[in-house]
């Protein structure tokens, strides 16, 4: 029983590891339909942020980590919101009324570009990330089944999926953005600037991706500039298996990919563990295409 | 007609010309080939090699040669490639070599061996690691200056059989060629000596999360993690490891046995252990070949320079105990005297593997590699 638990917790924290990034992949789905690959690429910009000013702080101040902590993620985020929406204005603007390949074409060319520009810029070997995270002190190593590391990474992933929901269902930006993803034009001509809620849409899907940059390079005590792409393919993964545009759908696709993998590799082999994780997705997909709280989409003729 | 004529003539004396001085070379200098890839993607692999010749030959020439005859270098391209190794080899041994230093990559050299056999010649490689080579009996002609792959899983075996005492391990890899490899031959170097293996499984390289598969470990009894493969995943591994408190030895390989690898882990780093090529750097004779370079050279030597210069000294020192330039009797020589190398005091055994020239497990200690 108890290694089952542990599994369960296994999969819980890689489930809120994808989940974190997923929800930025699928909130700017949601907004203006592109799958935004270069989303990954944020997010490891937002580590890397995170890295330099938290060693630069960490080395110039005397601060404790936990205000380290707070103000490089803090950096990270805007940073990260600031190469989000540059990169809409650079990438995708231009792009809007062209077919939706064109754009997918462009996010690709994208996140190509930022992991280039970063291993250009930066190094392309692995960087040791020393975790910022002081551990809490009811939580003993080896005797409790989390690490403090593992526990903020599960409660953020649920702060920020209910932050982004309450943002969208009841605020004035998020019946904009509800509005804009239906239709553009109407959108527009009730008198909503469209141009402002993506941008908007943007920046906030990139500061998920800075926040979770940060807290998963804490757990993995390494960075490179790869990172990005292999933890982002993973994360459209999830994104698409909850039901890509639906913010809980992401989280919970996240945690069912999370688990379906811990449970393969605990119960089956490790060596397995993503062909376990693959199969549970093709199965969820042929039963409910659009995924598991995706709606489904009635092509009017 | 006049002037096909002249061109035959043309002809017969360039070919008289080089007739003359093929006879002449063959009694004055005696010939040796370095083969390997000179150009081309692995040519850094191959080049050093020659500059160790190069340096060694020119130390035997002005002490007097090697029975009392200069050493000339035959050096030849064979750009790592089976196809074209199997060519070199024809022409080095249409040139008169009475020996080979060579060839470096594994599946270049066995294609050159069966020509080396046929017309009796030893070749010593300083760099072909595949085990079959010295292993399955098919190249009897064959030496190597380094380690064969297993030999690394072994010296970990032992290891952990004699100075760690555990019964009981769990091995992981990374599901890649070298990672698999290695812990394949642990396994059976392992399994050997009577140690039990709890749990032998894959791990995906580059994922974000090892817990599950650490903690299927924790629930076993195994007594310690052996691991195939490289830095990135083993430092995400001793971290979690650390975290969960799976307080059991960690042991891994040459890709392991890295600076970057003590320098992402840091502190987790410590106590793991790691095997590596045995380090000659505090060897004198290994001191003056990198001295020698830098001084010809103007840079550091490259990969296999070490091994190389080393296994340029047995066989000229193989030539001078046979006495004759005669294959046989230099591959007697080589597998019946020892050596001083730069990489330690060494001979060959039957199948050609070099005595004394191997891995040793090092540990991190205080942020260093320490040899144990």
């Amino acid at each position: 029983m108890k290694y089952f638990l542990q599994l369960v917790l296994a999969g819980l924290t890689k489930g809120s590891i994808y989940a974190l990034i997923a929800l930025g992949y699928t909130m700017v789905y949601g907004i203006i339909k592109l799958i935004n690959f270069a989303h990954g690429e944020i997010y490891m910009i937002g580590a890397f942020t995170a890295l330099i000013i938290g060693g630069v702080l960490q080395i110039t101040t005397g601060l404790p980590p936990v205000t380290i902590l707070f103000i490089s993620l803090a950096a990270a985020i805007f940073f990260s919101a600031g190469y989000g929406v540059t990169m809409e204005n650079i990438a995708y603007k231009p792009l809007r009324k062209a077919p939706r390949l064109t754009a997918l074409i462009s996010a690709i060319g994208m996140s190509l570009v930022l992991q280039n520009y970063v291993l250009l810029a930066q190094t392309s070997d692995f960087l040791p990330f020393r975790s910022m995270i002081p551990n809490f002190s009811f939580l003993i190593p080896g005797k409790s089944l989390v690490t403090t590391t593992q526990l903020v990474i599960m409660i953020t992933t649920v702060v920020v999926m209910i932050f982004l929901t309450i943002l969208i269902k009841f605020t004035r930006m998020g019946k904009a953005m509800r509005a804009t993803s239906q239709d553009k034009v109407m959108a527009q001509l009730v008198g909503i600037d469209i141009n402002k809620v993506i941008t908007f849409t943007f920046a906030i899907g990139s500061a998920t991706a800075a926040i979770g940059g940060v807290l998963i390079a804490n757990h993995m005590g390494q960075i490179n500039f790869y990172i990005g792409f292999l933890a982002g393919i993973k994360a459209f993964v999830a994104a698409v298996l909850g039901g890509i545009g639906s913010i809980p759908g992401a989280v919970l696709g996240s945690f069912v990919l999370g688990m379906a993998e811990s449970f393969g590799a605990g119960y089956i082999s490790s060596a397995y563990e993503d062909a376990f994780a693959f199969v549970i997705l093709i199965i969820i997909l042929i039963i409910k295409p659009s995924g598991l709280m995706g709606r489904n989409e009635i092509e009017k003729v | 007609m006049k002037k096909l004529f002249t061109v035959l003539v043309l002809l017969l004396a360039v070919t008289a010309m080089f007739f003359v001085a093929g006879c002449k070379k063959e009694e004055g200098a005696i010939k040796i080939a370095v083969v390997g890839p000179h150009t081309g993607d692995l040519a850094s692999y191959g080049i050093p090699t020659i500059k160790a010749a190069e340096l060694v030959v020119a130390d035997w020439n002005a002490n007097g040669g090697v029975l009392g005859r200069q050493i000339e270098l035959v050096i030849e391209d064979d750009v790592c490639k089976p196809e074209v190794a199997a060519n070199s080899a024809a022409k080095v041994v249409g040139e008169g070599v009475v020996a080979v230093i060579g060839h470096i990559c594994s599946g270049a050299t066995k294609s050159a061996m069966g020509i080396y056999n046929e017309a009796n010649l030893p070749a010593i490689s300083p760099s072909a690691t595949n085990p079959a080579l010295t292993q399955s009996g098919n190249y009897p002609n064959f030496f190597r200056t380094i380690a064969p792959d297993d030999a690394q899983a072994a010296t970990d075996a032992e290891f952990i059989d004699k100075k760690l005492g555990l019964k009981t391990v769990a091995v992981l890899h990374d599901k890649q060629d070298y990672g698999k490899g290695f812990a394949d031959f642990t396994v059976a170097s392992l399994e050997g000596l009577g140690i039990e293996i709890v749990l032998y499984e894959g791990i995906t390289a580059n994922a974000v999360d090892y817990s599950a598969i650490l903690t299927k470990i924790a629930n076993t009894d195994a007594e310690g993690i052996v691991y195939g493969g490289y830095h990135p995943e083993a430092s995400k591994l001793v971290q979690q490891m650390s975290q969960m408190g799976l307080d059991i030895p960690f042991i891994s390989d040459d890709g392991v046995k890295d600076n970057t690898f003590i320098q992402v882990a840091g502190e987790y780093s410590e106590g793991v252990y790691a095997s590596g090529p045995m380090d000659t750097s505090s060897n004198p004779m290994s001191q003056k070949a990198t001295a020698d370079h830098k001084s010809t050279y103007g840079e550091d030597p490259g990969a296999f320079f070490i091994n190389g210069y080393a296994a340029t000294i047995a066989l000229l020192t193989a030539i001078e105990n046979a006495g004759s330039t005669d294959g046989v009797a230099i591959m007697d020589a080589l597998r019946s005297n020892y050596v001083d190398t730069p990489l330690g005091n060494i001979s060959f055994d039957e199948n050609g593997d070099a005595i004394g020239v191997g891995f040793a497990v090092y540990q991190v200690q205080n942020g260093v590699y320490v040899e144990l």
